[in-house]
């Protein structure tokens, strides 16, 4: 499949016409999503607004407009709002749901020429990391179809994987774009929190949600990135236009990079170990100084962030009472109204929505979620001291390879460990980004670098030259 | 004024229990648009026509605040000698209701933006403000028979929380508590300040103990309560209620009650034990409210001038007597009503004041006019005594006219003109008439010059009654003095 740059440059030139790469796009789907599940059904309605969308390209490209993403297909997360395709966030309470606007990232992507092709699959309201929660089927792993892609932007990584699309937008909460990326073999980024709007994203957890690149190359991902980056005034959190320096040109010889020696107290695959080791020793083999750098607060972290993303779960989906919008069901009394529209939630998400309701409720709150804001906080200064030192920190982006379906669907507490390595980028706003680093049993090991906040275009470059130097 | 100290004169419970009453006021404020979206604020726009995703809650919609509700508080503050937080905190308060769309309400809790300040009362007392703070408005609930129906037009308005300190003794010291707090925001232009409608709306908190006693009792919460003098009745309808149960040995049931005017009684909304834990935690869709000093005095000195400033202002600059400077700046309808009259009438502002208070308030009052809305309006009334200054009419004439004005709706202008009611001042015509009178009734003008003043009236009586009352009184007695003058000389 031709990268982005090569669609744009034939859809420009004119070699190949407007429709050339989205209905390869579109044949892909058709032949490898009836197994694979990552795209969300397509209507009428979808292929009326990819219609749509190509003849407002071609008036665009009449008009001799600069189309960085020129005529190429892309893949949307089914929790970001696309007016022109029902948006569900992979969740009953929202079958039917067409969202008046479209997100701001998904404005950008359109106006740079960018063709949306279909929604894409995900744990039910981005809670969890198997695809496995989503009410509209589970999502298979393109490597092993017997195998969970990863979640929660599950059919995002595995249409990339699989060739459905060069390129896809997924969002990361504590670790959605990353560890699917992980677990397909793709490149999954997530930016600075604030660098993309979160407008017409639905939220989950809003002081830790990000929107993320997913591409088969870090090129790709950058390109992505640039064109759905600028500040958004109808987001208060979203970054300025400036606040993102460009990063400077380093040689791998002089980077520093730090190894998080806390890692040596997690569980881990013995494949997932290796195939680190080996990054590692590529890397040093490139001349880059790797060294040790110390995150103390990294063992509280998974307690702190699903306290924090459960709590704010809890409010951000109280809105789902079938009043508005979405799904209703019948009921005699306006709480029997509340109550069975909300019973139509999945287990996964009824359970978050308990667990952060309990850490918010009077004489709870101080110990739960106050003492979780607490170690975010001393966790944001441990990383940053540890930028003082290194340019960048790396370790595995998931303890684990691929699992089989259903295997772990019933240890919730075993699948919020293996966020481990994800969630304090969440916790501490900082970019991180998951790259491919080889393979073990066949299945994609991924390495993670983070960097400091706003680093995100020094993250890609150094990212970018592990991809280049460090696989070949 | 009926001050809490001459309740306790008078009311035996009151010399036994003390009343301890906190008010908590919500006061809509008049922006452009809502406090977190782009849609106008239109108080009488059809239902559900001033909304848009945000406000409606949809899914992936994010807050973003309005600058001039900031501007707002702030000037709620500096009017109240509130202290500024320079860094405060917004929160989700959760509750389920179908006209709050999002499930929860922005609102801030353990760090308001506002912390102390005072309001004073005529009588001196001092009633101390805890905290004020801003929200967002829920929507409006319209219950039918056998439906319920919702308006969001509301929801997403900004508010002003303003709390008191529980220390307000009495029914009326609490509605003149509330009476300054709507003038305040009324003069600040901030808000409608309309009870009725409910751009202020008033919750009220009260409980009794005996005197002496520190320790408060327990409270009960009066919702919603719609007029100024109901926050009395329901007051002192809770205090009877109160020390009953009291004297009776019974308990006080901490509740929510609501006030029915038809009774004048309270009654139960809901209890204790059905309270909602709002499981509040810090908004994560915008950071903290940050208010820099420059911003604050930016405010301070756009800050319009307020009662005790007027008053002041009207009676050095323009020598009105004390009481009517304060009666003409207790409410800011009355005071901006009255700088506008000034500057169309022309007359000078004691004269001007004089008819204003005498005449005109009355009729407002006997109407019910919205000063500056209803009846008549500044311009018209100054055109009216505009009249009186360039000598057109008389004051004798210009009570007339404005009481024309007001049975018919028409203008000073027209009235004068259809009834041909111009004041003359011609001496000769006068002169003339005056001529024919003293040589009708020589009786008394014999009577005159034999020193009895009174007839002087007599003449001018007869004059005016010939004109049709349209001569220049002033003209009229300086004519007729001469002429009796002359008389006097003809016969010396």
């Amino acid at each position: 499949m031709d990268t982005i740059s090569q669609i744009t440059q034939a859809i420009v030139g004119g070699d190949k016409p407007l429709d050339f790469f989205v209905n390869q796009s579109l044949q892909a789907i058709a032949e490898k999503n009836p197994e694979l599940n990552c795209f969300m059904s397509l209507d009428d309605k979808g292929e009326a607004a990819i219609a749509a969308q190509l003849s407002e390209l071609k008036k665009k490209l009449a008009l001799g407009q600069n189309l960085p993403l020129a005529g190429v297909p892309i893949g949307v997360k089914d929790n970001i709002c696309t007016r022109d395709f029902e948006t569900t966030a992979a969740s009953k309470v929202l079958r039917g749901f067409r969202p008046p606007f479209d997100a701001f990232v998904v404005e950008k992507l359109k106006a740079a020429g960018a063709i949306v092709v279909g929604k894409l699959n995900l744990d039910e309201f981005a809670m969890g990391g198997s695809n496995e929660t989503s009410a509209f089927g589970v999502c298979r792993n393109p490597h092993d179809p017997t195998r969970v892609p990863g979640g929660s932007s599950g059919g995002a990584a595995a249409a990339v994987a699989a060739g459905m699309v060069r390129v896809a937008v997924g969002s990361d909460t504590g670790g959605s774009v990353r560890q699917p990326a992980s677990f397909c073999g793709v490149v999954g980024f997530k930016p600075t929190y604030g660098a993309l709007s979160r407008r017409g994203l639905i939220a989950y957890g809003s002081s830790l949600d990000q929107v993320g690149p997913m591409a088969a190359t870090v090129a790709e991902a950058r390109q992505l990135f640039r064109v759905m980056r600028a500040h958004d005034p109808l987001d208060a959190t979203s970054l300025s236009d400036k606040a993102l320096g460009d990063g400077e040109e380093k040689s791998l010889a002089r980077l520093k990079i730090g190894v998080i020696s806390e890692i040596d107290e997690i569980e881990m695959e013995a494949q997932v170990r290796r195939g680190f080791q080996k990054s590692l020793d590529a890397l040093s083999s490139l001349g880059v100084q790797v060294g040790k750098a110390s995150i103390p607060s990294l063992r509280y972290a998974i307690p702190a962030y699903y306290i924090l993303a459960m709590a704010e779960a809890s409010a951000n989906l109280a809105r789902y009472d079938g009043i508005g919008f979405g799904a209703r069901s019948a009921g005699g009394s306006l709480m029997e109204l509340f109550m069975n529209t909300r019973a139509e939630f999945g287990f996964e998400v009824k359970k978050r929505i308990m667990i952060g309701s309990y850490v918010l409720s009077a004489g709870y709150y101080d110990a739960y979620y106050d003492k979780a804001s607490h170690i975010r906080g001393s966790l944001a200064e441990e990383f940053a001291r540890a930028f003082q030192d290194f340019d960048a920190l790396i370790c595995p982006t998931t303890p684990n390879v691929a699992y089989e379906v259903g295997s772990k669907v019933d240890d919730s507490v075993s699948m919020y460990k293996d966020d481990i390595f994800t969630v304090p980028s969440n916790l501490c706003q900082l970019p991180s980004i998951s790259v491919p680093c080889g393979q073990g049993e066949g299945l994609p090991i991924g390495l993670q670098f983070m960097g400091p906040r706003c680093g995100d275009y020094d993250l890609l470059r150094i990212a970018g030259a592990f991809e280049q130097h460090a696989l070949s | 004024m009926h001050s809490a100290r001459d309740d306790i004169l008078e009311n035996p419970i009151l010399k036994r229990y003390e009343p301890v009453i906190g008010l908590e006021v919500h006061i809509q404020l008049k922006t452009k648009t809502k406090l977190f979206c782009g849609c106008r604020l239109d108080f009488g726009a059809e239902p559900n026509t001033n909304v848009c995703e945000v406000c409606l809650g949809f899914p992936g919609t994010l807050p973003v605040i309005n600058h001039q509700a900031i501007e707002y508080a702030i000037a709620m503050a500096l009017a109240i000698k509130g202290e500024i937080a320079e860094k405060s905190v917004f929160a989700r308060k959760q509750y389920f209701y179908p006209d709050l769309p999002k499930g929860y309400q922005i609102t801030q809790y353990d760090l308001p933006y506002c912390k102390g300040g005072e309001i004073v009362l005529a009588s001196g007392t001092r009633v101390a403000v805890t905290r004020i703070h801003l929200e967002e408005d829920a929507g409006k609930s319209i219950h039918g028979s056998d439906q319920s129906y919702i308006d969001l037009n509301r929801a997403g308005t900004p508010l002003l929380e303003m709390v008191s300190e529980p220390v307000i003794q009495s029914g009326s010291d609490a509605q003149e508590y509330l009476q300054k707090v709507r003038n305040l925001v009324v003069f600040l232009g901030i808000s409608d300040g309309n009870l009725e409608e409910g751009s202020i709306r008033c919750d009220v908190n009260i409980s009794l103990r005996p005197r002496g006693e520190k320790t408060l009792g327990t409270r009960t919460e009066i919702k919603n309560v719609n007029s100024y003098r109901n926050v009395e009745r329901a007051i002192q309808y809770e205090i009877l209620r109160q020390a009953d149960l009291l004297d009776q040995g019974q308990k006080v049931v901490q509740q929510t009650l609501k006030f029915d005017a038809a009774s004048g009684k309270t009654r139960a909304l809901r209890s204790k034990e059905q309270m909602a834990d709002y499981r509040y935690f810090a908004e994560p869709d915008f950071g903290p409210l940050l208010i820099t000093k420059s911003r604050m005095e930016a405010v301070r000195g756009s800050l319009p001038e307020l009662g005790d400033a007027k008053a002041q202002r009207f009676e050095k600059d323009w020598g009105l007597p004390k009481e009517d400077a304060q009666l003409l700046t207790a409410e800011p309808e009355i005071a901006l009503y009255f700088e506008e009259l000034i500057k169309h009438s022309g007359l000078l502002p004691k004269q001007t004041a004089n008819f204003f208070i005498t005449e005109f308030l009355r009729e407002a009052k006997t109407h019910d006019w919205q000063l500056g809305k209803t009846g008549i309006l500044p311009e018209a009334l100054g055109e009216l005594l505009s009249f009186q200054k360039e000598g057109t009419l008389s004051s004798k004439m210009v009570k007339d006219v404005f009481a024309k004005m007001v049975a018919t709706g028409q203008g000073a202008m027209a009235i004068i003109d259809g009834e041909g009611l111009r004041q003359n001042s011609s001496k000769q015509e006068m002169a003339r008439i005056l001529d024919e009178i003293l040589a009708q009734n020589p009786k008394q003008v014999e009577q005159y010059l034999g020193g009895k003043e009174k007839v002087f009236g007599f003449f001018v009586g007869q004059a005016m009654k010939q004109s049709g009352g349209t001569f220049n009184p002033g003209v009229l007695n300086k004519i007729l003095r001469e002429k009796l003058d002359g008389w006097k000389e003809r016969d010396s």
